[in-house]
């Protein structure tokens, strides 16, 4: 249809892109109407408990499950040796993270248990209730193990080795060493220095994992319900690892209550559960209880670091050199490897600034705690916090404003394409006019002029800036090249039906994210219907294009351009078949508002429905030598760049209670450039929702643990998530740089919220205590390590 | 996270709870202590005695100068009361810092108090008011000062095959000025520190001060110290310095996830004088 004229969605006549279009999932979900996987029933079902060890190393030397296997509605008692017949181990390693290794896992433990909440026994039931009984009588001889639980202690000599045949707990290394950092220090006008520690913590999830496994053994056909945000990455590992084709294996993946990264890995209590209806052949359902999540999902974050910054005497930043250690667990987790995080901060440290020396070393070690990998805004929060606290700290040292300091150094608008110092390739951000319409949002001299006579009164407030950037809808080379059957592309396909209605069916998944909302508005433009004319269909291997899954803030980058793609390709098959019945040219004609139109003087010719009638049932009507299409697939994966970066700056003020370490937030403002804004409505929301996700890093959330590897806070009680009544107002604000790689234009606005805001946090904390002389470099900012920055308790 | 099986039963007067209690009975009342420990499999007791629909166990009373209030009230109904704001200010003040209000729904004072977490209000409520707690049992009601009642972390003087009926506090005086002081991490959390205090004022200068401090040792803790220091004194710069001094050898606070000793200590310090100023302004 090369003569049709060249529309793009941003110039449709009836665009949807860029208005706040309520999410078509969102009645269906308020009304209760929504099918989370323990919604699914399925007949024979049986459910699945785990006996978890309640050590963090300990050897198994016996498991004696008689009284287990004779109790009340009890199908089935495996051990992990049981399960690891059925099922070939995995080993967590990425290959272009040169040198990392991680022995094969196996779902559940085998002879030695490594974490507090592995997996041990899996005991299957008529009811949850009966398995949590019956696990209570499998009785196990455990020789507990001096464990390795500390991540500062993990590497010294006389620490216990995890995996006896390595030698020691050393998991990767990695080194970047850029241009002349020891000149730089040597130049420098101030040199800063601190050392950061950010606590454990972990993503908690509304609806916990869920799984349902159900195995055809007529059909040798495993199909798995589960709450996921890759269902094809695990249709691949389920084949893999059972050994079987991948058409035979079926995610299937309903409604998902919050996912965060917690959901897109390999967790050996769901590989075994899929292990338990083959030996079975009964369909298991495993739904972890919340402390269960707390010692069996991924955790993240936990990073000790020591760095400085060399400035000029004019605040321009000479170089960073720092040393991070991070501790992952007994194994780097599968498939995606614990690695990434720590490479994200090599890689994205000092990058909205010119910077030209760096140097930085990354240790990831093996220790006795759950299992560390991505987790929404992976390595951001700690590449952020690192550098704008260094920023910060050196105006201090010069006595210059931070927020002239950071206009000083970060990149020119007019400088791209550029690169980071690290070699971190942007298409074009955005830092300056970014900073300017923030300025144009926060009364900063106002702040100061209030900070100034509120600290009279012994009030002291504080004004914190974060400059980022944040990596979005990667290319294959973020996990394709290393190995992972992650893929990097994802499909979308339309489908025109008789009634003229749009099926959209795409590989990315809904979380509650808006996916299905931008999908239905860019299909909608694209092709010239109303949303309501559009059914979405996500989460199945068997009906929807093959695609990575919802990551990295990629659905609407990648899956959104593919929409608007395919509903270019349909528009003409459309506007094909439409010619014909007309007799007029298909390129003089347009879609608007579900009708073929003349696209001179919108006239309504032909309504989509009839079109749909005509081709599905009176096709005798239309010449025999043509066959009309209404369905269309396409594909996208970046290209141009690696990632599609976008970046953002925010200003957190807040007030801190000297005599008491509380910090009270009083005022939050963000402005983000994710490219083409196709939903204010869900950006601003991912991005408050996300700035509350790095709140709680910032301010409430970590995993406590004894010397003995035991989780001391594994509830909701104990462990502190942000609430809504500590919440500040958030205020948003965009500036629109477009990603050149796609028609779209758009980036992805996932993450960055969160991996802005501990950055803000700390500075805004630290601008109220600098007339006390008090500083803080550890996340989270409880109120006792605020006293303690005080002086005011030991 | 599914509870033990246990067996059910639900009486309708105290006299057939009692009669239930003995063996490895529990009591359920608004259920929001006990059901987590049900099923976290902390407790796995045979029988649940469920008190909820006894009726004589609900409602607050003013009989002369005490205000009755039944063991079933309901932490909602505390915080809505008129005859609370009007006769136990200090509990009106307190009750709105327990949880939220989901669990004040179904929360009960009897429980809260039974439960005597050190970390609670109520119990400290009880302390700081000097009130009483009324006890059944096969042989009949007793009555036990709050003084006595908390004898220890989650020990009191609750015997097995007893239970709380009612609560029983002083009606306010019109020289006596009440504040409530607490540190919580989040809105709803049980506090790191906090202090309840009654203050009985002659004029300008304190007769008496009973304050008492959550989070600050096994049970409540009654700062008789620091009440000595106040006593006979205007509330001033010397004398809540004095009450603050006196906090090292009136609590004996432990370390938690949370906090240090020394930082409960150091914020039941602070607590104290922002309760103190407040009532010396009121
Ligand atoms: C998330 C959460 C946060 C909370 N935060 C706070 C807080 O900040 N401050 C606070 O004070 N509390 C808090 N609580 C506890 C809450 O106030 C409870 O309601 C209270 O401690 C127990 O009362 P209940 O009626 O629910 O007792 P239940 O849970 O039913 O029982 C608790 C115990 O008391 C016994 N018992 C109950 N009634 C009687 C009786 N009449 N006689 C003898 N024994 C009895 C039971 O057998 C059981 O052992 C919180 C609870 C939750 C779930």
């Amino acid at each position: 249809m090369a003569d049709s004229p060249v529309v793009t969605v941003h110039d449709r006549p009836n665009s949807y892109i860029g208005r706040s279009v309520p999410r078509p999932n969102v009645q269906r979900l308020l009304h209760g109407r929504g099918t989370f996987t323990d919604d699914i029933k399925l007949p024979r079902m049986v459910h699945a408990a785990y006996l978890r060890s309640p050590f963090a190393h300990a050897d198994i030397k016996s498991i004696n499950a008689d009284a287990a296997k004779a109790a009340p509605g009890v199908a089935g008692v495996f051990t992990g040796k049981e399960i690891a017949e059925l099922c070939e181990p995995y080993v967590g390693v990425l290959t272009h993270l040169e040198g990392m290794r991680s022995p094969p896992q196996y779902p559940m433990a085998i002879d030695r248990a490594r974490w507090q909440g592995e997996p041990v026994v899996a005991v299957v039931a008529e009811t949850r209730a009966q398995a949590e009984d019956a696990v209570e009588l499998v009785e196990v001889d455990w020789a507990e193990l001096p464990a390795a639980c500390d991540m500062s202690a993990a590497l010294d000599a006389d620490a216990p080795v995890i995996h006896e045949e390595y030698g020691n707990n050393l998991c990767w290394e990695r080194i970047v060493d850029e241009g002349d950092v020891d000149a730089a220090f040597d130049q420098a006008a101030v040199v800063v220095e601190d050392e950061f520690t950010f606590g454990r913590h972990t993503g908690v999830t509304l609806e916990p994992r869920s799984i349902i496994s159900s195995w055809d053994p007529s059909e040798e056909q495993l199909t798995v319900y589960m709450s996921t945000q890759g269902p094809h990455m695990l249709q691949a590992i389920f084949a893999k690892h059972f050994g079987l084709e991948e058409h035979r294996v079926r995610v299937i993946c309903k409604d998902v209550g919050g996912a965060f990264g917690i959901k897109v890995h390999t967790y050996g209590d769901e590989i075994a559960t899929a292990a338990l209806t083959m030996l079975l052949k009964r369909p298991v359902k495993f739904i972890p209880d919340r402390m269960e999540s707390f010692t069996a999902d991924i955790h993240a974050r936990h990073h000790t670091i020591k760095a400085r910054m060399a400035v000029a005497g004019d605040g321009k930043i000479l170089a960073i050199d720092f040393d991070d250690l991070t501790g992952i667990g007994p194994y780097s987790m599968y498939p995606r490897s614990s690695g990434i995080e720590i490479n994200q901060v090599l890689n994205l440290t000092g990058g909205p600034y010119t910077i030209e020396n760096y140097r930085a070393r990354g240790r990831v070690v093996f220790q006795n705690k759950p299992l560390m990998c991505q987790y929404r805004a992976v390595g951001h929060p700690i590449a952020t916090a690192m550098q704008e606290a260094l920023v910060d700290h050196a105006a201090q040292a010069l006595g210059m404003d931070v927020v002239e300091i950071r206009a000083r150094n970060l990149i020119p608008d007019d400088a791209y394409p550029t690169k980071s110092v690290t070699g971190m390739l942007f298409d074009k951000l955005s830092h300056h006019a970014a900073k300017d319409k923030l300025l144009g949002m926060v009364d900063y001299a106002g702040l100061r002029a209030d900070q100034e006579t509120a600290r009279e009164s012994g009030i002291y407030r504080g004004i914190g800036f974060a400059c980022m950037i944040e990596v979005t809808s990667p290319s294959p080379m973020f996990y394709g090249v290393g190995g992972a059957p992650i893929s990097a592309q994802d499909g979308v396909t339309l489908r025109l039906d008789a009634k003229g209605n749009l099926i959209v069916a795409s590989g990315v998944t809904e979380q509650g994210q808006g996916a299905e909302a931008v999908l239905s508005q860019v299909a909608a433009t694209a092709v010239g219907v109303t949303p309501d004319k559009i059914k979405i269909i996500t989460g199945d291997t068997e009906i929807t294009p093959y695609g990575g899954g919802t990551w990295a803030s990629r659905g609407t980058g990648i899956a959104g351009e593919a929409a608007a793609q395919a509903g270019h390709a349909l528009r003409d098959q459309i506007l094909e078949v439409a010619g014909i019945m007309l007799q007029s040219e298909p390129r003089k004609l347009d879609i608007r508002d579900n009708a073929v139109v003349d696209t001179d003087t919108g006239n309504e010719r032909i309504s989509l429905a009839e079109v749909g009638r005509v081709v599905y049932y009176r096709a005798d009507t239309l010449p025999k030598d043509y066959q009309s299409e209404l369905i269309a697939t396409r594909h996208h994966v970046p290209k141009k760049f690696p990632f599609a970066f976008t970046n953002g700056i925010h200003c957190s003020h807040v007030e801190v209670d000297v005599d008491t370490g509380m910090v009270k937030l009083l005022n939050y403002w963000v402005v983000e450039d994710c490219g083409t804004v196709i939903n204010p409505l869900l950006v601003e929301e991912q991005v408050r929702g996300g700035v509350i996700q790095g709140i709680g890093g910032a301010l409430y959330e970590e995993c406590l643990y004894s010397d003995e590897g035991q989780l001391l806070n594994g509830n909701l009680a104990d462990y502190l998530v942000p609430m809504a009544a500590e919440m500040p107002d958030i205020e948003v604000g965009h500036v629109t740089s477009p990603n050149s790689d796609s028609e779209l234009g758009a980036k992805g606005a996932g993450e960055g919220g969160t991996g802005g805001a501990p950055a803000a946090i700390l500075n805004a904390v630290n601008d109220a205590l600098l007339p006390l002389g008090a500083r803080l470099t550890v996340n989270p900012m409880t109120p006792e390590r605020v006293l303690r920055a005080l002086g005011k308790t030991e | 996270m599914k509870p033990a099986p246990f067996n059910y039963a639900k009486p309708s007067s105290v006299d057939e709870a009692i009669a239930l209690l003995g063996g490895d009975a529990t009591l359920l009342a608004g259920g929001q202590s006990l059901v987590a420990t049900l099923n976290m499999r902390l407790s796995a007791p045979d029988l649940l005695v469920d008190i909820n629909g006894i009726g004589e166990l609900s409602g607050i009373s003013v009989d002369g100068g005490t205000v009755r209030i039944g063991a079933l009230t309901r932490h909602r109904e505390l915080e809505r009361s008129e005859v609370i704001a009007a006769q136990a200010p200090l509990i009106a003040e307190a009750v709105p810092l327990i949880a939220h209000p989901a669990i004040r729904n179904r929360g009960t004072i009897g429980g809260s108090i039974a439960f005597a977490d050190p970390a609670a209000e109520l119990p400290a409520c009880l302390l700081a008011l000097d009130g009483a707690v009324e006890i059944a049992g096969s042989g009949g009601r007793r009555k036990v000062s709050a003084g006595e009642f908390f004898r220890g972390l989650y020990d009191t003087a609750l015997e097995e095959g007893e239970l709380i009926t009612a609560i029983e506090v002083p009606v306010a005086a019109g020289n006596q000025r009440f504040a409530v002081e607490e540190v919580a991490r989040r809105h709803g959390d049980y506090g790191m520190a906090g202090v309840m205090a009654s203050v009985t004022v002659n004029g300008a200068a304190v007769e008496a001060a009973r304050l008492v401090y959550l989070a600050a040792g096994g049970t409540p803790m009654l700062a008789e110290g620091a009440g000595a220091a106040l006593a006979g004194n205007a509330i001033d710069e010397a004398s809540i310095g004095a009450a603050q001094s006196a906090l090292q050898d009136d609590l004996d606070p432990f370390d938690d996830m949370n906090s240090t000793a020394a930082t409960k200590l150091h914020l039941a310090r602070v607590m104290t004088e922002r309760a103190l100023k407040r009532i010396a302004g009121a």
